[in-house]
């Protein structure tokens, strides 16, 4: 077994706000591998952007603080590493596309200047060089007339363009870690089609692992290895994408899974099923949850859940789930499904 | 509440060739130096009782379409019918009563709603406006609406922001319903939600719809969504419907190749079943200077020569089910 390129280890980034103390990310441990794809799901605010964003030290500090825990690539803590340091590694050996294409994007450069500066800082290509592969990567990610399009600047493109550079600019040094922020949310399926596929080359043809953010349990179905669920800033389920939609151990898991239609539902049944509902919200972030976080709004909940926190545990190989209900989730599951 | 659905033969809506073009203006005279053709001459109806989903890519008109209809936008030209009455032509105050049957449940549950207003202000503001309940019913009138999409009475008095999404959502619909529409316009009211969250804005709307027998027009581009609520469902393409079904023939046989890429391009929520794509080149193309003849024969994989001449008319092929292709119908 190879080691895991990064491995996130029992971390916890805290924001010191004027109102309280908001516990984003309380304890999350998890890794990827060379030529693995992880996907990270959740419901919003769980604390999956700020866990990817801390991987490049992107998270504002104050009031951020990381309070524990170690964020190693290639064994080297990158928490330990100064600025100058770490700017070497972003973009050349992990890039990050984010969730929100504006705030990442320079909107006084133009697009080929900001997918060119990447390459000529890291790949050290001259300006020419580095224009003409511009040029390329947005042909690449489906951007029709892209000579044109290079020289243009950031505003004058649609969302779902702007995303697709930020996405060309991601790859253009082909990065060992790819972390993707709900990289195609915002465009349609026709094109999301088309990144997923890039994505897929990327790992294949420079053997990159890629950590990918969404709720979209149809993309981790076709692109994740291994999915890891994220709930009010703690890991909650790890296991391969097949474990996981086979046998889903914790509740929230199981909810998430009912709450969704199926394409092509109308075939099978004669009148559309009732969806799952998780009821509730999630719980406030700023004070201390005493027992399990999900214990509010779970249908499985025993009274030990409100007093006691769950700790994960490896309930099967690879198969790890924080609940003491865990098999009774995965017994209902299987029933269900029969 | 009144259930009044009118028992009637004949849609709730019929949509005639509906026409939006938006001028494009250039330089400091803001010279009209083209049109977008948002809308481009679509056809449809829907039922009492029935939900009609609209899908298609970004910027292919949906939108533009749902607004026209309301004449929260002035369509270009076509011919709206609600309840058998024409209403395309109607002045702003003959459009008062229409309104009150007709309703819009916008995108974003974040910005369309009044941050200063009460939820339940935000719910009573039509009841007020039309006049359709005295002051001292309207707060019970309020109450009911609330707890009729699972909000609880006291929170009529909060400020939106201390709502979830999904309760914004609800508070949305609510204002929706407060004078009992037939038809309520849904604008992707379910893409910024949770999908857990996305589960009980979707119970309630079809809970509702069994109630109130609400006719809507879904407008969404998850066609997992879609296919779960709608009963027919059109598909756009750059201001034009290419196919229009009951949602059973549209998803198990789909006719026009845009629905089929479109379909193959949706990854499904199982490892197991790894997809055959038909992975569409390239971008939709330009509203401004759409493609001559078929508008997608820049994309489809099947084009032919006609295709890029002569436009095809959008014709039934089956019972009910119609579509817009030169390789589908009687003479292909
Ligand atoms: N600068 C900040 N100050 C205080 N709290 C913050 C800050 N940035 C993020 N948070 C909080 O940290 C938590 C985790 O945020 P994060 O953006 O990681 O959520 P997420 O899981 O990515 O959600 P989404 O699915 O909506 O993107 C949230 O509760 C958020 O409000
Ligand atoms: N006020 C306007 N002026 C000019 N063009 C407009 C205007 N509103 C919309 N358009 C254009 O009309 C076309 C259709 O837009 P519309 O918003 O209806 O699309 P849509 O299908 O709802 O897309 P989305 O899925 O992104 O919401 C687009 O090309 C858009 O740029
Ligand atoms: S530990 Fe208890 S409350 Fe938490 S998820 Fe399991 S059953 Fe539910
Ligand atoms: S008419 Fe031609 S280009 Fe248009 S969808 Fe049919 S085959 Fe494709
Ligand atoms: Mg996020
Ligand atoms: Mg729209």
């Amino acid at each position: 077994m190879t080691a895991p390129l990064l491995e996130i280890d029992d971390l916890r980034l805290h924001f010191y706000t004027r109102d309280g103390v908001v516990r984003a990310v309380d304890g999350v441990t998890y890794h990827v591998k060379a030529g693995e794809t992880l996907a990270v799901v959740g419901e919003s605010g769980c604390g999956k952007s700020v866990t990817a964003q801390s991987v490049l030290r992107l998270v504002p500090s104050p009031p951020g603080r990381y309070v524990s825990g170690q964020i190693r690539f290639q064994g080297r803590n990158l928490l330990d590493l100064d600025m100058a340091e770490m700017r070497k590694l972003r973009g050349a050996e992990i890039s990050m596309i984010f969730q929100e294409p504006m705030t990442s994007l320079n909107p006084v450069l133009t697009v080929g200047r900001q997918i060119g500066e990447t390459l000529v800082l890291h790949q050290g290509m001259d300006q020419k060089a580095a224009e003409a592969r511009a040029v390329e990567m947005l042909k690449l990610v489906g951007i029709p007339e892209p000579e044109r399009r290079v020289r243009e600047y950031p505003h004058q493109l649609s969302g779902g363009m702007r995303q697709r550079v930020m996405i060309a600019m991601a790859l253009a040094c082909n990065p060992k870690l790819l972390i993707a922020d709900e990289p195609t949310t915002a465009l349609d399926v026709t094109i999301q089609a088309q990144i997923l596929d890039l994505m897929r080359e990327l790992k294949s043809r420079v053997g990159a692992a890629i950590i990918l953010i969404t709720h979209d349990l149809g993309v981790v179905a076709e692109m994740a290895e291994r999915v890891v669920v994220m709930y009010a800033g703690r890991k909650v389920e790890e296991a391969s994408v097949d474990d996981l939609f086979a046998r889903p151990r914790h509740p929230y898991t199981l909810g998430l899974m009912g709450s969704i239609p199926h394409l092509g539902s109308s075939l099978v049944h004669n009148a559309p099923p009732r969806l799952a509902e998780i009821q509730g919200v999630v719980p406030s972030l700023r004070e201390e949850i005493p027992g399990c976080a999900f214990a509010p709004r779970c249908g499985f909940a025993t009274e030990r859940c409100g007093r006691e926190r769950p700790e994960i545990e490896e309930l099967a190989p690879g198969h790890f789930a924080a609940c003491f209900e865990a098999e009774r989730v995965a017994a209902q599951f299987a029933e269900a499904a029969s | 509440m009144n259930a009044q659905a009118p028992i009637e033969a004949g849609p709730l809506l019929e949509v005639k060739d509906l026409k939006k073009h938006y001028p494009v203006r250039k330089g400091v005279l803001q010279r009209v130096v083209g049109q977008v053709y948002a809308v481009d001459g679509i056809s449809f109806t829907v039922g009492h009782g029935e939900t009609l989903g609209l899908v298609g890519e970004s910027g292919c008109g949906k939108s533009t379409a749902g607004k026209s209809i309301m004449k929260l936008i002035e369509p270009t030209s076509g011919e709206i019918n609600v309840a058998g009455k024409r209403i395309d032509n109607l002045s702003r105050g003959e459009m008062q009563s229409v309104r009150r049957q007709v309703q819009f449940v916008f995108q974003d549950p974040y910005s369309s709603l009044n941050p200063r207003m009460s939820a339940g202000d935000i719910v009573a503001e039509p009841l007020r406006n039309f006049g359709v309940a005295v002051r001292s019913e309207v707060r019970d009138r309020v109450a009911e609406i609330f707890a009729k999409v699972g909000l609880r009475r006291e929170q009529m008095d909060r400020f939106p922001h201390e709502f979830s999404g999904g309760q914004r959502q609800r508070i949305g619909i609510a204002r929706a319903l407060a004078l009992h529409p037939h038809l309520i316009i849904c604008d992707e009211p379910v893409s910024a939600l949770d999908v857990s969250v996305q589960a009980q804005v979707i119970n309630l709307l079809m809970d509702l719809q069994q109630e109130f027998r609400l006719s809507y027009l879904f407008i969404a581009h998850d066609l997992a969504v879609v296919e779960h609520i709608s009963h027919r469902v059109a598909v756009m393409y750059l201001g034009k419907i290419v196919e229009i079904a009951d949602k059973r023939d549209l998803f198990g046989r789909a006719q026009h190749p845009y629905t089929e890429a479109l379909l193959s391009a949706v990854p499904v929520p199982n490892p197991r079943a790894k997809s055959q794509r038909m992975i569409l080149k390239g971008d939709v193309p330009s509203p401004i200077r759409p493609p001559s003849g078929c508008r997608f024969h820049t994309r489809c994989p099947y084009a032919v020569e006609r295709c890029k001449a002569e436009e095809p008319k959008i014709r039934e092929i089956a019972p009910g089910h119609h579509v817009a292709c030169h390789l589908r119908g009687p003479d292909a």
